[in-house]
């Protein structure tokens, strides 16, 4: 009976917009509700929606503020007379404004009653006003009602989306909503062929949108059925058990359908044991000696031959209903036309997305090499031409970060702080460098190894003040605004704009290193006394000048690579220590004292970590780990790098 | 020639006396076993030094002796540590799985043990299977075997590579710097097998010693680090003053020359490198049971530069400059770094040692370095009235390694 009266009940709800839509033409938005007021007292998701359709098709200029108003608690009921009015909270209690736009005055508190539409009925109302927002004739609002339905598409957005789109003006806009409308039609659009055509459309596209539409239709579920029926639904492949699916995948499957008794887990045979275990036996079997599985199964299987326990499938069993059955990888989209058209398309997409991101995998293999080459160049001086191991530089480059950072605390423009602080930076690591080399190095020039030990020991007291001055949690060093945000060519290849900055500052350091050494008076000297420092000093060159003013230049660098790390990494006592092994490997494999070799070992190095963290997405470490572990094997075969010196300047 | 080993090497009796006294002396203050003057924690502190003294002997050897400055040795002792580490756990672990699953009312399985462990030890990186690397893991003796061979394997292969190619001097120092960097970020990674940065803990708890206090049980690891520290100082002194030992000498300032000679250089050398790697290995696997922990921090490259420190500081190409290095750096930087030092109070600042040790350290080092090249133990050298030799201030031979006038004794 109860089941009778609900399906009345169901037509009836059925029958209503059609009677409604009869009725509805050129009629105000005041009648509708009127004439509907039991269901707008009470609103619910199921039967609201013939009246909302009533009232966003009347035709009636207020309908789009009415329908807004009502989902925002704006719309009210006048207890005297149950009519209708538009409510804005006031000293009074609530100025009443007809449902035509006229003024009605105002009244207290009591004597409106507030409509409050649940979730669900404001979820239809908001569906409702997405066809007023797409014709709003401000193009901002238009612009904002594209992406709420870019961001949830559905079904019923479909029709109100295609009446927008012949009088749309603007051709941004247009566009967009075309796309938009292609997107909801491959998706929702009844027509097989429509939705067909709609994918095809999209032939070749990169956007991340088109694949988050087309990726849904490509699910797959995994089915199966006895050998004699068939698999219903649309197939996407067979599968053979033991082949391209598990045994015991397969076996899980007959079991979830209902088509074979679970299996006896080894836990499950443990609690029938137990709990079958009279006076210390199982079955016969005393407790102790089951203690392998294969006693226990014996066990188990006495218990079955005495019907004690259910019976449990075997290997012997699983394998036969395995092969009783077939097994199929379905598509939860039933058309495959339109799963066939959506996998030609998405394997188009996939051939273009690997060419882009291969691209973009170079564009980051890119940055991070200049990022090596900047914390590098300055050891390619101090090293490579003076051969002088520094393990203070990476301390160095944190010296020249804190410098950015503390410069940030007096000057809060970022711009002119950043123009202030890379000169200083450069001036405070350079007299960091000059004195350690008055004080320390100049000592040790024929003692490379002593070299080490004695900058190690400056490295970790310099860490250890770092540590005592700024603390030991990081500081922030904030790039200027037009620094954030990242150079986009389309939904793959995209790269911020800090990394094209590292790289432009790269590209100058390299260029303003092979001006100084190729084209001034400094330069000269400098080579002039790495190759030769005494027949350098016959010639009335200062050697240990020049030396000073070198590792000065080389300690500088260091310091403005310090405030680029700086901008992209978090600035810690630890910074420079991060950079020291990969800096000292860059200058190695590249070949030592030699800039283009330094370019050269950056750019493996970065290419190298870039392509292995490609391969193994997750690990970070790993890709450091063989990177390393290549390097290692690198230096066999090319003992002195990549780009060696040759004859007299390799100095030996 | 006919002088007997001990007579030719004075300080070998001397330092084997002083280490027994000092044992028994220990010993006799011990908790377990004396007056209880020392706590258990101070003993395992002396024992760990003792540890570090050994891993510093290998380290004299290698650079000190052969010149070849190898930035990767606690990376060896930290293996050392890993493979001793991995028992020691697996076997406390298949106690305590075995004493739970001895309430079940089914006696247990191999497999269910085998899985509780497992899960016990791996619980933490979310696996809960034994990975490969734990296949001895349940053997003692072939455990201890792996303390040996797989630090000696792995310098062997690495010192094979690396000499061959004739990689000297500071590159060779930056290749096993990044060989032990490689291996940190490796174990640091959670799907190592090892625990990732977790690393192995409880390795205090000797399995099938629970009966037996902490106190008793440090000073067993005393004396056993003491045994290995005398045996480990009387094979080096052995190796270091017959004829193998005068041509690594030989190799340290002057490799070119001993090749021409028509030794084998990179034999020479792989044996030393890898000696010292064993050497290293095993003082790891004393030390980490007293330390109760082993992660991969422990394996960074700063440890191993630490370790070239105290040699240096302690005074290099004597043994026992390393021993007195090592003991004494690390002994006032757990004194200075334990908050025991007193704060000096400047009225305007206050010199805290906890944050202010360690420039203290880097800079005597670079004074030492400086100043002192012959460290610590240069201070015997003026008690005995040795000399430096005559070279007109120049080194013992032109390689990287080569001894300087200054820290040469004759």
């Amino acid at each position: 009976m109860r089941a009778l009266v609900a399906a009345l009940v169901a037509a009836f709800l059925m029958l209503v917009p059609a009677m409604l839509a009869a009725q509805t033409a050129a009629r105000s938005v005041a009648e509708i509700l009127v004439e509907n007021r039991a269901l707008v007292e009470k609103p619910s998701r199921q039967s609201i929606g013939p009246v909302i359709a009533a009232l966003a098709g009347s035709g009636d200029p207020q309908a789009a503020t009415i329908l807004a108003a009502w989902a925002d608690r704006g719309l009210g009921q006048r207890k005297s007379d149950g009519g209708f009015f538009l409510i804005a909270p006031n000293a009074d209690g609530y100025a009443l404004t007809a449902l035509d736009g006229s003024d009605a005055g105002t009244a207290t508190k009591s004597e409106i009653t507030e409509l409050r539409p649940n979730s669900g009925v404001r979820g239809l109302i908001s569906v409702a006003l997405v066809q007023f927002r797409l014709t709003d004739p401000d193009p901002a609002r238009r612009a904002e009602a594209l992406a709420t339905i870019a961001r949830d598409p559905a079904p019923e957005l479909l029709a109100p989306l295609r009446a927008s789109l012949d009088g749309e003006a603007d051709p941004a806009l247009a566009a967009q909503k075309d796309r938009l409308n292609r997107l909801l039609t491959l998706r929702f659009d009844p027509d097989s062929a429509a939705r067909v055509a709609a994918i095809d459309s999209f032939s070749g596209d990169l956007g991340l949108d088109l694949r988050a539409a087309l990726n849904p239709l490509l699910a797959t579920v995994r089915k199966t059925a006895p050998l004699a029926a068939q698999i219903d639904g649309n197939i996407a492949r067979d599968l053979t058990p033991g082949d391209d699916l598990p045994q015991g995948e397969a076996y899980d499957l007959l079991v979830a359908a209902n088509l074979a008794p679970a299996r006896l887990s080894p836990a499950d045979l443990k609690a029938a044991l137990v709990a079958n275990i009279v006076n210390g036996q199982v079955a016969g079997t005393p407790v102790a000696v089951l203690n392998t599985q294969v006693a226990r199964n014996a066990a188990y299987t006495a218990l079955e031959a005495a019907g004690s326990v259910p019976l449990a499938a075997t290997d012997e069993e699983v394998t036969q209903a395995v092969a009783a059955h077939r097994f199929a990888e379905v598509y939860s989209e039933p058309d495959p036309a339109v799963t066939t058209a959506a996998t030609r398309v998405l394997k188009a997409i996939e051939t273009k997305l690997a060419l882009m991101q291969a691209a973009d995998l170079g564009l980051d293999a890119l940055s991070l090499a200049s990022i090596y080459f900047l914390a590098a160049i300055g050891l390619a001086i101090t090293f490579g031409v003076m051969r002088v191991i520094n393990m203070a530089h990476g301390e160095f480059i944190m010296l020249g970060a804190y410098t950015g950072y503390v410069v940030q605390l007096f000057i809060p423009n970022y711009t002119l702080s950043l123009i202030v602080a890379l000169p200083l930076a450069f001036a405070v690591t350079f007299a960091a460098g000059v004195a350690m080399e008055r004080l320390v190095i100049r000592h040790l020039y024929k003692r490379p190894l002593e070299t080490l030990l004695a900058t190690f020991g400056i490295s970790i007291a310099l860490q250890q003040l770092a540590k005592t001055v700024f603390g030991t949690q990081a500081r922030p060093l904030t790039s200027p605004a037009w620094l954030d945000g990242a150079l986009s060519f389309n939904d793959v290849v995209q790269v911020s704009y800090i990394r094209i900055a590292i790289f432009v500052l790269a590209l100058v350091f390299l260029v303003v290193f092979l001006f100084i050494m190729q084209r001034t008076r400094l330069g000269l000297e400098v080579r002039a006394v790495q190759q030769n420092p005494s027949m350098a000093a016959s010639m009335g060159i200062n050697p240990d000048r020049i030396n000073m003013l070198t590792f000065g230049l080389g300690s500088g660098i260091a310091g403005i690579a310090g405030i680029a790390i700086g901008l992209f990494a978090k600035v810690t006592s630890e910074l420079g220590s991060d950079y020291i092994v990969q800096s000292f490997m860059t200058v190695v494999v590249g070949g030592v004292g030699n800039i283009w070799g330094t370019l050269a070992g950056a750019a493996m190095i970065g290419g190298l970590q870039k392509g292995i963290e490609f391969l193994n997405p997750s690990n970070t470490l790993a890709a450091q780990t063989y990177m390393i572990l290549f390097i290692i094997l690198f230096i066999q075969f090319r003992p002195r790098g990549i780009i060696a010196l040759k004859g007299r300047a390799a100095g030996d | 020639m006919t002088r007997s080993f001990l007579a030719r090497n004075p300080s070998v009796l001397v330092f084997l006396s002083i280490l027994a006294l000092f044992t028994l002396g220990v010993t006799l203050l011990s908790e377990a076993y004396g007056t209880a003057l020392i706590s258990t924690s101070f003993i395992k502190t002396l024992g760990k030094t003792l540890c570090l003294c050994l891993a510093a002997l290998a380290m004299d050897l290698i650079w000190g002796y052969a010149g070849i400055l190898s930035l990767g040795h606690m990376a060896f002792f930290a293996i050392g540590g890993y493979m001793i580490g991995m028992w020691l756990m697996y076997a406390r672990t298949e106690e305590i799985v075995v004493a739970a699953l001895a309430n079940e009312p089914l006696p247990a399985t191999a497999q269910e043990i085998q899985n509780g462990i497992a899960g016990q030890i791996f619980g933490v990186v979310g696996a809960s299977e034994l990975p490969p690397v734990w296949l001895f893991a349940h053997s003692l003796p072939l455990q201890l075997l792996l303390v040996v061979m797989v630090p000696g394997l792995l310098a062997l292969v690495f010192g094979w590579l690396a000499f061959r190619s004739r990689v000297t001097g500071v590159y060779l120092s930056i290749l096993t710097q990044a060989m032990t960097l490689a291996l940190a970020l490796y174990l640091f990674q959670n799907d190592s097998g090892l625990r990732g940065n977790n690393g192995l803990s409880g390795l205090q708890n000797i399995p099938g010693l629970a009966g037996v206090s902490q106190a008793a049980v440090s000073v067993w690891f005393l004396w056993a680090s003491a045994a290995a520290l005398g045996f480990g100082y009387l094979l080096l002194a052995w190796v270091v003053s017959g004829k193998f030992g005068s041509v690594i000498r030989a190799i340290r300032d002057d490799e070119a020359r001993v090749r021409f000679l028509g030794y084998s250089v990179e034999g020479y050398k792989l044996f030393v490198f890898t000696l010292t790697a064993i050497i290293a290995a095993i003082a790891g696997a004393l030390y980490y049971p007293q330390a109760g922990i082993i992660n991969p921090a422990e394996l960074a490259p700063i440890a191993s530069i630490y370790l070239a420190v105290w040699v240096a500081i302690g005074g290099r190409g004597r043994l026992y400059g390393a021993v007195i290095g090592a003991a004494f750096v690390s002994l006032l930087s757990s004194w200075f770094t334990g908050g025991r030092a007193p704060s000096i109070p400047l009225g305007f600042y206050t010199i805290n040692w906890v944050d202010w040790w360690l420039v203290l350290l880097g800079l005597s080092f670079v004074a030492v370095t400086l100043f002192a090249p012959k460290g610590i133990g240069g201070l015997f050298d003026l008690v005995q009235g040795l000399r430096r030799p005559d070279r007109k201030g120049a080194a013992l031979g032109p390689d990287d390694g080569a001894l300087m006038e200054r820290e040469a004794q004759e």
